[in-house]
């Protein structure tokens, strides 16, 4: 990667991120009333982040068994209710052990 | 000055957990051939997770700038969606008599675990206890993601490759625990991932590839959003 398409890349997220985070806490003095952009906007975090955990994780290491246990790992840590530290370490922590195995 | 010291101490818990997790960001930043100084860069001036990884997807597969820039646009926005809200609830929270210019730098701190503490906090929210809560994670955040992707060279590529699980490690710790409480997040869950699966492994919407995440996280949040509206309590 270039220079400066390395700067272009970062200016287009660091700018686009900030405005977001910006402009509610300059403009909107009163609470959006509307419903569904409320709903919408709830729902938005969870979707996002399933699209891009699935199945993304599944190749995410160098073995896929080795992640596939690492999920499995991550969420039972996240079903009962450990930290984020917890499960990300927890899930790291399963894959490694699966590929030094030789899985 | 008791203010900043208790903000501090809230921020200090997730400045640590925060170094933990962007050393996994800095290698894969790195393992995508994005050069150190730049991950370090991205975690500076970005602070947050899920949309510097999916900024850091669009970069390795290149393309013509324009394009490039567009897609980052695009997909940073959509991701980071969710700032806008809480920017919104955190806009009524912060004292009444802040002025402008506090407000803009307290926004750069929004992230989901700053939004989250800064709303359970008691009353109004001064600008030194947000300054304090807000620090720390960006010292975590930003030397994390440096020690990571400086220390990738060095380290096995056995470690290395596991770390490439932890970000999503973390995605996970979000998703889970309210897909027990609330069948509405399950159903968002699930159908954002049969549409995933759908997307990356179906042939006719190989040329959709790039947008995918973009396209499913809107279609599906409004699919949830019609169905399930939120009750006006649940909003925060």
């Amino acid at each position: 990667m270039s220079n400066s398409y390395v700067f272009m890349a970062i200016a287009a997220m660091a700018i686009t991120t900030y405005v977001i985070r910006m402009l509610p806490m300059a403009i909107f003095r009163k609470k959006i009333e509307n419903r569904w952009i409320k709903s919408f906007l709830y729902y938005v975090p969870y979707a996002v982040l399933s699209a891009m955990t699935f199945p993304a994780v599944f190749t995410s290491t160098g073995s896929e068994m080795g992640a596939s246990i690492g999920c499995v790992m991550a969420i039972m840590l996240a079903y009962f209710n450990k930290g984020l530290l917890t499960v990300a370490i927890g899930a790291a922590l399963m894959a490694f052990l699966v590929q030094f195995a030789g899985l | 000055m008791n203010e900043i010291k208790e903000g501090i101490k809230a921020g200090i818990p997730i400045a640590l957990g925060y170094f933990a997790v962007s050393i996994a960001f800095g290698v894969s930043a790195v393992g995508s051939n994005v050069p150190w100084w730049g991950a370090t860069l991205i975690s500076l001036t970005n602070l947050t997770s899920a949309g510097q990884k999916a900024g850091v997807d669009v970069m390795a597969k290149g393309g013509e700038l324009f394009s490039v820039v567009t897609l980052l646009v695009v997909t940073t926005l959509i991701i980071n969606m969710r700032y806008f809200l809480m920017g919104v609830s955190l806009s009524q929270k912060v004292e009444t008599k802040m002025p402008m210019w506090q407000r803009l730098l307290v926004a750069f701190g929004i992230t989901d675990e700053i939004y989250a503490v800064s709303m359970g906090r008691k009353g109004e929210v001064t600008s030194l206890y947000m300054a304090g809560l807000i620090i720390p994670p960006i010292f975590g955040w930003t030397g994390g993601t440096l020690i990571g992707s400086v220390a990738t060279n060095f380290m096995p590529e056995i470690v290395a490759s596991a770390l490439g699980i932890a970000l999503y490690g973390m995605f996970i710790a979000v998703i889970v625990p309210p897909s027990k409480q609330n069948k509405s997040v399950l159903f968002t869950v699930i159908l954002a991932i049969i549409l995933s699966v759908v997307f990356t492994y179906a042939p006719f919407l190989k040329f959709l590839t790039d947008w995918s995440i973009i396209i499913i996280t809107v279609l599906v949040s409004a699919i949830a959003a019609t169905l399930f509206p939120v009750k006006e309590e649940q909003d925060e």
